[in-house]
């Protein structure tokens, strides 16, 4: 087997097990922890019958390691078992929130990516000069404010005061992917503001890094033009750490969709994590952290295999 | 085509430097040099860390790197002021006709790409071959610079050849495209001694073969000489002296040049051993943790009380891993070390505080030895405090008699290592070992950091400092000539093994085993002609065979 | 001291504003923090400086009030995570071994969740109330700050000067204090600005999410929160925390940036 399959295989198998011991945890941080489920939920006035009917529903009286096999057989298999609350099967309510999520992030991603890398460029070509110094003080003041902040800044500005886009991001299966868009625009705004700034500046380290590097020199020094230097020398070098800062913003941009819908109410996975946690509805809770947790380790895989595939140590080893 | 084919006058060369805490300001850096250079000729560009011969080596291709600036001066190249040329102009002339060797070209080489590739891409894209020429060139090249396997070599990538033959690599492909001029920049620094050999003996062969002229440019007075025409010796910016390479080597008339010429020729007599060892390193075995190989193979060493044992050996010969077994860092698999009579616990926990005070430590980098938030005093003053319980003016008095006697004195005790000199900070080191009262110093590689010259002095004191303290150098190095100027016994190691032991003047002197006889002819000499005798004698032997 | 530069000054200056605000909140406040004084949403007046809140409260206040909140759980959690994150990293790089690996896996198991999904995780089962929020985000956040000294610990650990103080036969108490210590300072002093913006931000978000500070307490992440509805109408009053968010951020920035600079530049720093 050649290393570069070999480290593959290694490296998923690692994901896989990391997401299996992410399901441990996140079990036993909602099981094992102090705090009467049941307690929780029916509220301190609760009659004592109550409280042990729903223990009895809830399955708490099983030995903590039977409920986990059988949560973790199910989440498997697709079933992610009822929420306490409504009573409604969570896999088929997070369904669509699940792709209305996806569909939020892909545009953020659409819009953020290449966006950050432009300007990632041109702080790279303007290095300590006006228009690196205005990037690295916008992301300054950008990693300063949460990102509801930046929402409700831009809803006032923009959806409120300018009436150019809705201020609440509502989407249903009636629209068209141009009304779509339009309800969304708000959100995508905000997202790629919050991942621009570290996207950029992570992408402006990376290619000074190998800007840097004396084979650049030596192919300045063959008479190259600046466009055969950075497209034959600088690129193939620079692609697996630039697709390594895209995917580590992507992932993070997965967790700032959680706050984003709830601020534009957009009907996704975020706001219904965040609406059973106050519900304390503890099988939706395990259901979403597990969905996040998968996204952002796969992410994060994704980053590693591109670094793998790209270094020509391992794919041409001695 | 004038008959000069680079011509520089009163070339001057600024930078901008980034002092923290304070404004960035110019400096210049290079004070107005001059210089020429007929077509087929090289010229030696030599001096010191900061002296500017890269600098200027990169100027005659109107390049300068990072923040450097060419401020005034002209370089004409070919009848041509490469300094009025428009970019297009300059592009031509970078890879055409100037090409560039550098350093490491390990760094050098882009690691995504084949060899060949890069090697024929300038001569392309300068249109002076087609795509098939360039490469069939570059094979003749590849065979000419003895590199194994010419007709495949280029197929490989960087990683996938070994140091030496990436700097051949290089060479090539700054040949390749049959340029007038070749700037080396320290090609053969990086290399060990025997590699270093081959390298040169290519360079200059592919010099002479291909009538190329050449800027070559290295700290190393002794190896400039077996390659140039003419030699220009610089300090700080300056030209210090510029002359044919015989009357430089033979005659030279400047100070500072006769300084380099000596350099490395301090003669020490050898003493004979005249009492028990301090030191007896028995049948020592050693490996790293976790690994599955023997980096040490019985090696037995005596080391003489007041007298100096040299381990010589190249990188990886194991050298530096007996000083870590002797340390106790690093406990070895069989054998033991006795040490003023007793034998030492084989790890450094078991050890008494007497046998760490007896027995002290210098480190090659002198930066990193001391800790950057410690004064001088503290730094010196801490084995008085640890070892003798010294404290207020005992303690001063002490410290200043020690900076005394490395020849810094007491302005020196309250400044930080980061405002000292690479000579000066491996001053303080060596006073702080000497605060011990040791019977024994191990001096791992202490003055290869280090420019020729500051290497000299710290080579003297050392000697200086042995006959006042009576204490014992075990002295680790990779420098021949530093073996020569210091020690009475020598050890040569070679792959983990003692290959050949006992005093200088044995040692040194035939009949030679392979591997001594390889290490000794391979270490440049300051003399005319020497690299032409190796190779001659290399042939003839390999010729008897 | 003396050249300080500018921005470290402004910096300096509005974080020790806030921290005073803070600590001074009782003093300071014009009116009592769950007291209706006025309309819903009054504009700002002499009488109410930054206007009225959602039912009638002083929004100056609130926001008084509010900062002393965030401010004292983002410092605890600081204080906490620095702690716990430095001393485990400390011993972790002298240790070695496989006390070094257990703990560094299980640190990047736990960093291998979103920070923010995990606490919503765990607080979904747990009594949201001020104790907790701290310990919850201080012992999260402690796995970067281990990290971080850990990887400070391990590279100063090799130095030559460490080697030599341990050939010197001193003991492990003089080399953690006096050899590594010193010189890891900066780089953690500077984290530790980070980790307080951190916990700043952190613990607005889950306030703001419901799942912070709970009312009638007042904090910035909350008073967001509380006024949201506003914005359609055109009310800014959920922006004037933001505002403070950010000056406080940037301004604690700006010192642990002069603190980091000033001290890998100091005398040349450390190479």
């Amino acid at each position: 087997m050649s290393p570069v399959v070999k480290l593959l295989a290694q490296r998923i198998a690692l994901s896989l097990l990391l997401l299996l011991l992410i399901s441990v945890v996140i079990f036993a941080g909602t099981m094992v922890l102090p705090g009467d489920v049941a307690q929780s939920i029916l509220g301190q006035s609760a009659t004592p019958e109550a409280l042990a009917n729903l223990r009895a529903e809830l399955g708490v009286n099983d030995p903590p390691v039977q409920r986990y096999f059988a949560w973790l057989f199910g989440a498997i298999q697709g079933d992610l078992g009822t929420a306490l609350t409504s009573g409604q099967d969570i896999s088929e309510a997070l369904a669509s929130r699940f792709w209305n999520t996806l569909f939020l992030a892909f545009w953020a991603a659409v819009v953020a990516v290449p966006l950050a890398i432009f300007l990632g460029l041109v702080a790279v070509r303007f290095k300590d000069r006006w228009p690196d110094k205005l990037i690295s003080g916008v992301t300054l003041a950008s990693i300063s404010i949460p990102e509801f902040l930046i929402g409700y800044v831009l809803m006032y500005l923009v959806a409120v005061k300018l009436r150019w886009f809705p201020s609440v991001a509502m989407i249903n299966d009636n629209m068209n992917l141009f009304e779509k868009l339009n309800a969304i625009a708000l959100p995508i705004a905000v997202l790629t503001l919050v991942v621009l700034a570290h996207m950029m500046r992570m992408t402006r380290a990376a290619i000074l890094n190998v800007m840097q590097s004396a084979y650049i020199e030596t192919a300045e020094l063959k008479g190259l033009n600046a466009f055969q230097v950075i497209y034959r020398h600088a690129f193939p070098n620079a692609i697996a750490p630039i697709v390594n800062v895209v995917m580590l913003n992507l992932a993070y941009l997965v967790v700032g969709v959680v706050v984003i819908e709830v601020v534009f109410v957009y009907p996704g996975m975020g706001q219904y994590l965040v609406d059973h946690v106050s519900k304390r509805d503890v099988p939706v809770v395990q259901a979403c952290g597990l969905i996040f947790a998968a996204v952002y380790i796969g992410l994060n895989m994704i980053a590693d295999i591109v670094a793998i595939l790209s270094n020509p140590r391992l794919r041409h080893p001695k | 085509m004038s008959d000069t084919l680079l011509k520089v006058r009163d070339l001057k060369i600024g930078a901008t430097i980034y002092p923290p805490g304070e404004k960035p300001r110019d400096i210049e850096i290079v004070h107005g040099v001059s210089f020429d250079l007929a077509p087929g000729k090289v010229l030696g560009l030599i001096g010191e860390s900061g002296a500017g011969k890269s600098t200027i080596g990169l100027a005659s291709m109107a390049y300068g790197r990072g923040g450097v600036k060419i401020t005034g001066g002209e370089v004409w190249v070919n009848g041509r002021d490469v300094l009025k040329s428009k970019l297009g102009d300059i592009r031509k002339l970078r890879g055409g006709e100037v090409t560039y060797v550098s350093q490491s070209a390990a760094a050098s080489f882009n690691p995504a790409k084949k060899i060949m590739e890069q090697v024929v891409e300038a001569a392309v894209e300068q249109k002076k071959f087609s795509r098939k020429e360039a490469e069939a060139r570059a094979r003749t090249l590849f065979a000419k610079l003895g590199l194994p396997d010419p007709e495949n070599i280029g197929e490989r990538y960087p990683h996938q050849v070994s140091g030496g033959q990436l700097q051949r690599c290089m060479t090539a492909l700054a040949l390749c495209p049959e340029p007038d001029l070749v700037v080396f920049d320290e090609p053969t620094t990086a290399l060990d001694v025997t590699t270093q050999i081959d390298v040169l003996m290519a360079i200059k062969e592919a010099i002479r073969d291909t009538g190329v002229a050449a800027l070559y440019i290295t700290h190393d007075l002794a190896v400039v000489a077996q390659v140039s025409d003419d030699i220009m010796v610089l300090k700080m910016g300056n030209t210090v002296e510029y002359g044919p390479v015989d009357q430089i080597i033979n005659n030279p008339q400047e100070e500072y040049t006769q300084a380099l010429v000596s350099v490395r020729s301090i003669e020490h007599e050898e003493k004979a051993p005249t009492a028990e060892p301090v030191l007896s390193v028995r049948n020592i075995t050693a490996r790293y943790k976790g690994t599955q190989f023997d980096v040490l193979h019985n090696v037995n060493v005596d080391l003489y009380p007041g007298q100096t044992l040299a381990v010589v050996g190249e990188s990886g010969s194991g050298k530096s891993t007996l000083a870590r077994v002797i340390t106790g860092l690093l406990p070895p698999r069989e054998g033991e070390i006795e040490f003023a009579g007793r034998t030492l616990s084989p790890d450094l926990k078991g050890r008494s505080r007497e046998d760490l005070r007896e027995l002290q430590m210098i480190y090659q980098m002198a930066d990193v030895a001391m800790n950057p938030r410690q004064t001088v005093g503290t730094i010196i003053g801490r084995p008085l405090e640890f070892y003798f319980g010294m404290r207020g003016k005992e303690k001063r008095k002490r410290i200043i008699e020690l900076l005394d006697e490395i020849e810094l004195g007491e302005k020196f005790m309250d400044r930080y290592p980061a405002e000292l000199s690479g000579g000066q900070k491996q001053r303080v080191c060596i006073a702080r070992s000497l605060a011990a009262k040791p019977k024994m110093i191990i001096c791992d590689e202490v003055t290869s950091a280090l420019d020729p010259l500051v290497a000299d002095g710290i080579l003297k004191l050392l000697l200086e400092l042995q006959k006042i303290e009576d204490v014992a150098y075990l002295f680790i190095t990779h420098d021949l000539a530093t073996v020569r100027a210091i020690s009475d016994n020598i050890a040569v190691m070679y792959q983990g093994k003692v290959q050949r032991y006992g005093s200088k003047s044995k040692v040194l002197s035939p009949p030679f085993d392979d591997y001594t006889d390889l290490l000794l002819s391979s270490v440049p000499e300051m003399k005319l002609g020497w690299l032409e005798e190796v190779i001659a004698h290399r042939k003839m032997e390999s010729a008897g065979n | 001291m003396k050249n300080i530069p500018i921005s470290a000054l402004i910096g300096l200056f509005f974080t020790a504003l806030y921290f005073l605000g803070a600590i001074f909140a009782p003093l300071l406040a014009p009116y009592g923090v769950g007291e209706v004084v006025g309309d819903v949403w009054e504009p700002a007046s002499s009488d109410f400086l930054l206007g009225t809140d959602n039912i009638g409260r002083d929004l100056l206040t609130r926001m008084i009030y509010g900062g002393q909140t965030t401010i004292f759980i983002a410092t605890a959690a600081t204080l906490l995570s620095f702690t716990t994150g430095s001393i485990l990293g400390f011993i972790a790089a002298e240790a070695g071994g496989w006390l070094d690996q257990a703990m560094s896996r299980f640190v990047d198991l736990i960093m291998s969740i979103p920070t923010l999904i995990f606490a919503l995780v765990v607080l979904s089962v747990m009594p949201v109330t001020i104790p907790i929020l701290i310990v919850v985000m201080g012992l999260l956040d402690s796995t970067r700050v281990y990290r971080l000294a850990r990887a400070v610990a391990v590279d100063i650990e090799v130095m030559d000067y460490v080697e030599a103080a341990r050939l010197r036969g001193e003991k492990t108490s003089w080399i953690i204090f006096r050899e590594i210590l010193p010189n890891a300072l900066s780089p953690l002093v500077a984290e530790m600005g980070l980790r307080f913006i951190f916990a700043v931000l952190f613990v607005s978000t889950l306030s703001f999410l419901g799942l912070g500070v709970q009312p009638p307490a007042a904090d910035w992440g909350g008073i967001v929160k509380e006024n949201k509805d506003g914005i359609v109408y055109g009310i800014p009053a959920a922006l004037i925390p933001a505002f403070a968010i950010a000056t406080l951020a940037i301004s604690v920035n700006l010192v642990a940036d002069w603190v980091l600079n000033r001290t890998t530049s100091l005398k040349g720093g450390r190479g």
